[in-house]
């Protein structure tokens, strides 16, 4: 009982977060900060949802002991989140240095100091 | 439990970054907005996996996690202009 209502709170910050980046994607000005916004949010929102999966996971191998399927389940679940977290952090940071050396421009720049001091 | 909100929340998400894919100005957007989709596309196949009860469908996201991370830094090197 007390499992199933903390994994409905971990939904809950889940699907909020993922629908906050989503909302700033299209809401913000340019490509930078919706790159800052989509990223940082969907990875924070998929950490709670698959904590909620892992959690349910372990409750039900609680439940079925020996022999249950649950562990090929929670383990897989923990790599698949490992990956997520490493390939997102890289993935963000290298379309964020591919977009600058492309010359895409910050909206409404005034200075632009990774430019000027000549370190692309 | 029923996960079936939850998926529902997620596929709706999908679909409205794939019209910021479709819509975005420029290939940087468009990179973004895809990188997006894969994150909610990994997520939303971990809870179809508790969902059905199938192990395989983790197998496919972490599979598809790591495969959409090459799609990523190819097509970022691409938009770079450099030599691969």
């Amino acid at each position: 009982m007390g499992l199933n209502i903390a994994t409905h709170i971990l939904i809950g910050i889940g699907l909020f977060f993922n629908l906050v980046g989503v909302v700033g994607l299209h809401r913000l000005p340019d490509m930078y900060t919706r790159l800052h916004a989509a990223t940082k949010c969907t990875t924070f929102g998929s950490i709670f949802l698959i904590a909620a999966v892992i959690l349910q996971s372990l409750g039900i191998w609680m439940i079925e002991g020996a022999g249950s399927a649950q562990p090929a389940m929670w383990i897989r679940a923990i790599l698949t989140l490992v990956a997520l977290l490493v390939t997102n952090a890289t993935g963000a940071h290298a379309i964020a240095r591919a977009a600058h050396r492309s010359g895409e421009k910050p909206a409404r720049v005034v200075v632009d100091d990774l430019e000027a001091k000549g370190h692309d | 439990m029923n996960w079936i909100p939850a998926v529902a929340v997620l596929v709706a998400c999908i679909f409205i970054t794939v019209a910021r894919v479709f819509m975005g100005p420029g290939a940087p957007m468009r990179l973004v907005a895809f990188d997006t989709t894969n994150t909610l596309v990994v997520t939303s196949l971990v809870v179809l996996a508790i969902m059905f009860d199938h192990v395989v469908f983790v197998d496919v996201a972490i599979v598809y996690a790591l495969l959409s991370f090459v799609m990523t830094l190819y097509v970022a090197r691409y938009i770079e202009g450099g030599k691969f």
